[in-house]
């Protein structure tokens, strides 16, 4: 009865914020109108996404129930959770608005974020489950030595979730502001709430079930527009391809590789990390732990890829729709857009769109299915957001309370009830700074810190995983400076390139345009390669005791890894 | 786990056919995958203009397209290759070898 007291409280709480932004409405630029539509949808979705965490709280006793919800999702489920977490509010908005915008472009992106998932199922996805337990520190330290190699891992794993954390949570920020019409910081806090509740209470099962009702309702409401727009065309590519081409300024180009990819080292190196970034993002990687065996490890893959790639294709649609279905509509666009007889100037199609090429998705939605649908969308984004953070912030609270915590600072002789509690704190310590952080970079250039996380989890997280699967001279200094090397590495030439150099710390070139001190966009195709070689070089040459531990240690393991046999008692089932 | 389970493991035959099979079979998929990703990525980079031909005489639709969204297909039909493969042959070896050392 208590719960219910507290859920009711929460509730009170949260109503308040919702509809104190009203008045706040007439004094910024592009703020929406309070859309009362979206809310009661999203209100709905809290509430019942508050229920199942009610729920999940019942269940959630052991450690086990925390971190991966007892071992008991299926394949099929955490297919759809793991589809979810790549589904972001980025990737719906920012494709198809890459697609508007540049149109061809949008599908290398596209295909770059895809392909990651058939490396991870034939290289990793099964071994993952076979070793570990909780964390993919469980796995990257299996045969090393523990205090080193989980301090590593945890400290690049939470490096990894900030950075991603704050983007989210900074375009949580903005895109609830222009949906909703509700201020930046109460959209930031609103999140950062939710996402403690199901966090806290619910753990794994929480958040895996928020990012499975998320991902149907995205897929299903994806579906329903790309349909519809397709329908407008006849159900003929060709005939939507002619159209757009026609209404964008950029005419022809649209239907080619374009701007994006500047050069073909940039290309490659964006290649690497968001391949293999993929391969080494602490959250995703988590999943494989919540299915009971190896078998049902491949299976949500296969499923993910499945669903992942259907999203991506429905994007690609959404946005050449978008190109010729909002230039019917005046209404969505700036005034200084419009020519003098009210249509949409076609030169201003991709500039003058009312709140930025990141609303094309939000806009078609409107123009196909009117306000209902809109409001429909538009609760899913931002439920897209919570289910997103919400498995992020697990991950951090993972490596703190597991890596760090239990492995570490008590060396394996803590309780699981206190580990619990450690990994609750943790969550709520994360909650605060990300919406501490996501107020903080408000006005800040948040773009480049998605790329950065995939060029970390690249670069620290993906080299020492592989190798200490497939590699049994690797020992614990190789796989420690190698982590380090490809961390440090990454975060440097990050800082070095222009969109942190030029666009975050203004400094200009000679046609005062923002510029780097290195050519790279995205350091991968440096940072990944040191990383390898620091781990190849300093266990090649380790001729420590440690060494022959490590080294020792390596049958075991890949005899674990390949049968299964001595992983059964790790889903506690 | 204990160093003899390891060693019976080890020694059993059907160990050696699993690991090799699917070390083989799995490297084999990946290098499949990064050649048609790299591929791609390698014509973007230095023949774009490849990309954007037309699909016919008068047509729209460039080759692009087309390319894409077969991409998109492959990775999603390879996936399911290794699981039909991995769930049948692979997993049938396992239970094998855990059965005998049972």
């Amino acid at each position: 009865m208590k719960r219910y007291a507290t859920w009711g409280v929460l509730f009170a709480l949260l109503t308040p914020f919702m509809l104190a932004a009203a008045p706040a409405l007439s004094g910024a630029v592009e703020q929406q109108a309070l859309n009362l539509t979206a809310i009661y949808m999203f209100v709905a979705f809290v509430a019942g996404t508050l229920g199942i965490t009610y729920w999940a709280a019942k269940r959630t006793r052991t450690a086990s129930d925390f971190y991966t919800a007892g071992g008991g999702i299926t394949g099929f489920q955490n297919g759809l959770a793991i589809a979810g977490d790549y589904m972001s509010a980025a990737s719906f908005l920012g494709i198809s608005g890459l697609v508007f915008s540049s149109g061809y472009d949008g599908l290398i992106y596209s295909i770059g974020f895809l392909v990651g998932w058939p490396i991870i199922m034939f290289l990793i996805a099964e071994q993952i489950r076979n070793l570990g337990k909780f964390t993919f520190a469980d796995v990257s330290s299996y045969r090393f030595g523990q205090t080193q190699i989980r301090t590593m891992a945890a400290i690049s794993s939470l490096v990894v979730v900030s950075f991603y954390l704050i983007a989210q949570m900074v375009g949580a920020g903005k895109l609830i502001q222009l949906l909703f019409g509700l201020d930046y910081w109460i959209a930031v806090v609103l999140v950062g709430i939710l996402m403690m509740i199901y966090v806290i209470f619910g753990g794994m099962t929480a958040t895996t079930w928020v990012q499975i009702i998320k991902a149907v309702l995205l897929l299903c409401g994806a579906t329903f527009m790309a349909g519809s727009a397709l329908y407008y065309f006849g159900f003929s590519p060709e005939e939507m391809f002619r159209q757009a081409v026609e209404a964008h300024p950029k005419a022809a180009a649209i239907m080619s590789p374009g701007s994006l990819v500047k050069d073909p080292i940039n290309a490659i190196s964006l290649g690497l990390a968001l391949m293999f970034g993929t391969a080494g993002l602490p959250h995703i990687l988590m999943r494989f732990f919540t299915v009971p065996d190896a078998k049902e490890a491949r299976k949500s893959v296969f499923y993910a890829t499945g669903f992942i790639g259907y999203f991506y294709i429905l994007t690609f649609i959404i946005g050449f729709a978008a190109i010729v279905l909002l230039a019917q509509h005046p209404e969505f666009f700036k005034p200084a857009a419009l020519a003098a007889d009210g249509s949409v100037l076609k030169d201003q199609l991709v500039t003058g769109i009312n709140g930025g090429t990141n609303m094309v998705a939000i806009r078609l939605a409107e123009a196909v299915g009117g306000n209902l649908f809109l409001g429909f969308i538009s609760a899913v984004a931002f439920a897209t957001i919570l289910a997103v953070v919400s498995g992020l912030t697990l991950a951090g609270a993972s490596a703190i309370s597991h890596d760090l915590y239990a492995n570490v600072i008590a060396r394996g002789r803590s309780n699981e009830t206190t580990e619990i509690r450690v990994s609750k704190y943790a969550t709520f310590g994360l909650g605060l700074v990300a919406i501490g952080l996501g107020i903080v970079f408000e006005k800040q250039n948040v773009a480049f810190m998605v790329g950065l996380a995939f060029a970390i989890a690249a670069s620290a997280n993906f080299p020492v995983l592989i190798a200490s699967i497939f590699w049994s001279k690797m020992t614990t200094r190789g796989a420690l400076i190698g982590g380090f090397a490809g961390l440090i590495s990454a975060v440097v030439l990050t800082v070095l390139s222009k969109a942190v150099w030029g666009d975050v710390f203004g400094n200009v070139g000679a046609d005062g345009k923002p510029v780097g001190l290195i050519f790279l966009d995205n350091p991968a195709i440096i940072s990944i390669p040191v990383s390898f070689v620091c781990i190849w070089f300093f266990s090649r040459f380790d001729y420590s005791e440690r060494a022959k531990i490590d080294r020792a240690a390596y049958d075991a393991q890949r005899v674990r890894c390949e049968t299964g046999i001595g992983a059964e008692g790790s889903s506690g089932h | 786990m204990h160093q003899d389970l390891v060693d019976a493991v080890k020694a059993h035959p059907r160990y050696q056919e699993l690991i090799c099979s699917r070390k083989c079979f799995a490297w084999n998929l990946t290098v499949l995958m990064l050649a048609m990703y790299y591929g791609f990525i390698m014509v973007i980079a230095f023949a774009p203009k490849l990309l954007g031909t037309p699909l016919s005489e008068g047509a729209v639709t460039t080759v692009g397209i087309p390319v894409g969204v077969v991409i998109i297909i492959a990775a999603f039909i390879l996936t399911g290759i290794y699981v039909y493969k991995a769930n049948g042959k692979f997993d049938d070896l396992t239970r094998t070898i855990r059965e005998d050392l049972q």
